[in-house]
């Protein structure tokens, strides 16, 4: 399998106190443990991304419990606010237990 | 269409006393479905209103259906896939740095309801649900 | 009745059996990428085709497709094709094989391939056949590098054909027919036009007789490949233009020419020639 490599889109520079858009995909499988092998007819184990969350200045921000029925290369937008610049911190969970991270510096003006 | 005027008042008739019925959870829900909105409320009373789901009406393919949703005042919110083998698909929790809004890409097994349930930072509960049409294509290909 | 039934006659009855509905237009949006170095204009509908064009007006497959799976396209972000697309940016600047080298090394920036898609596949002389940009990415990574040739078809090749026709991204299609790659388009247009297997259709049955009308619930396109590779909601990845020919043929119950034949090779240069003037997409998002 490719490497996993998270992506996020966030504004460069925002205005304190009003809201942007933040945008995360990363590239996974997402197996439901639904699927069966088509040669040896025996379900596919489940391997999925579990975890997502986003902090900044190591405050949390926004997570999410995620379940097999979230797609392939798992899509997540939300919207927030800060009061001033620092680290956007992101982080996703697999169920065999890597973790992906990624951040982005958020300046103010 | 030419219909009697007998024939007009009773379809009259008719859609009227459908869209006085509310929507049941209880009923229209499945077992699992309401399983996961009670562990999710502790059994709390759950509201209408006051959240926003938005899917496709129609899903070209049900491996990825984009969703968004939305609930002013709200901590978490747990999206269901009522007619998926487990109806579990995300809960997002948001703290007071972030709107209480969020998109993603979800996966149909087929044409069924989603269902998504706020929980409110005075620990109160709202739901709403819309249904996805999942197209079967003629090429699949 | 008469025991022998034209072919015409076959195929009219499978098409009122697989029930073409009535037509539907695509819609009339246009689209604007929002991309990663600003906006990119696609043509995605063309009014007049060039002469000798089977089809009235051109469109984008994208024209076609549903309000949901047109947004995904039109930003660089949300289009998941584009996780593959950074995969063969690394890959690019990656060595690879005997000699050492990468991409990078005689190319430089992805961005010097600008306008290579948009006349794909072409005969080339040295080579003696017709070249995709699959046959030449292997090619180059034989002779250039001494590394093996990837699968046709697979993800690594796949993935480096969308990151070499994203560099002439909105670029027209205007691959040549004439001259020495003659003999294939003509091969490419008999197939196109050949009924084939158990529902005895030919491409043209639908994506020709039919688009923009529904199949079942599948609203038929022009089958038009200037945005392959595209990313499929179905399967979630990249699919390389061979591929979606081998499941079309499926559909039909057709036994498919392999990924990689010259039979889809030539299949490959008559296609895209009736998108001659459509942008070149990839990687698109499709259904």
């Amino acid at each position: 399998m490719a490497k996993i490599k998270p992506r996020v889109k966030v504004p460069k520079s925002v205005a304190a106190g009003e809201y942007f858009t933040v945008k995360t995909l990363i590239n996974h499988k997402m197996e439901s443990g639904q699927r069966k092998d088509k040669k040896t007819g025996k379900k596919i184990p489940r391997k999925i991304i579990n975890y997502f969350e986003a902090t900044f200045n190591g405050k949390p921000v926004f997570s999410v419990d995620i379940q097999p029925a979230v797609s392939s290369n798992p899509f997540f937008q939300f919207s927030m606010k800060v009061e001033e610049a620092g680290k956007l911190a992101f982080k996703w969970v697999d169920d065999d237990g890597s973790v992906y991270e990624t951040a982005k510096s958020i300046k103010i003006g | 269409m030419n219909l009697s005027r007998r024939q007009a008042l009773a379809l009259g008739g008719a859609v009227v006393t459908v869209s006085l019925i509310p929507i049941d959870f209880a009923k229209a829900a499945s077992d699992a479905t309401m399983a996961d909105i009670k562990t999710f409320t502790g059994g709390a009373s759950v509201a209408e209103g006051g959240i926003e789901l938005t899917t496709p009406e129609i899903a070209e393919n049900g491996n990825t259906v984009p969703i968004s949703v939305s609930a002013p005042g709200a901590v978490s919110i747990m999206i269901l896939a009522d007619g998926n083998p487990n109806p579990g698909v995300a809960t997002f929790h948001f703290s007071d740095m972030a709107e209480p809004s969020a998109a993603t890409r979800i996966r149909l097994a087929g044409t069924q309801n989603v269902i998504a349930v706020a929980k409110m930072a005075d620990g109160s509960f709202t739901q709403t649900s819309r249904s996805v049409k999942v197209t079967i294509g003629g090429c699949g290909g | 009745m008469k025991r022998i039934m034209t072919s015409a006659m076959i195929g009219g009855l499978v098409a009122a059996s697989l029930g073409f509905a009535a037509q539907a237009e695509g819609t009339k949006d246009s689209l604007v990428i929002n991309g990663e170095d600003g906006p990119v204009k696609i043509i995605t509908h063309v009014k007049n085709p060039p002469a000798g064009s089977p089809l009235p007006e051109l469109f984008s497959g994208w024209v076609f497709r549903s309000k949901e799976t047109r947004a995904l396209e039109a930003d660089d972000f949300d289009n998941p094709g584009m996780i593959f697309v950074e995969q063969a940016w690394e890959t690019w600047n990656t060595p690879d094989g005997k000699a050492g080298k990468s991409c990078a090394d005689c190319h430089g920036e992805p961005s010097s391939m600008k306008g290579l898609r948009a006349v794909l596949p072409r005969w080339d002389d040295k080579q003696g056949k017709l070249m995709t940009l699959e046959d030449y990415i292997n090619w180059s990574r034989v002779e250039h590098m001494g590394a093996k040739p990837w699968k046709y078809g697979g993800g690594q090749l796949t993935s480096m054909v969308a990151l070499i026709s994203l560099q002439s991204r909105g670029m027209p299609v205007n691959v040549k027919t004439d001259g020495p790659a003659k003999k294939m388009w003509e091969l490419g247009k008999k197939i196109y036009y050949t009924r084939v297997g158990q529902l005895d259709m030919a491409c043209s049955n639908c994506h020709e007789d039919n688009y923009g009308k529904y199949i079942r619930a599948d609203h038929l396109s022009q089958g038009q490949i200037n945005g392959f590779p595209a990313y499929r909601l179905k399967n979630a990845k990249l699919n390389s233009v061979h591929a979606r020919f081998k499941g079309c043929m499926k559909n039909i119950r057709a036994k498919p020419y392999k990924v990689g034949s010259d039979e889809f090779r030539a299949l490959e240069l008559y296609v895209a020639s009736r998108g001659n003037g459509l942008s070149v997409e990839a990687p698109s998002v499709r259904n």
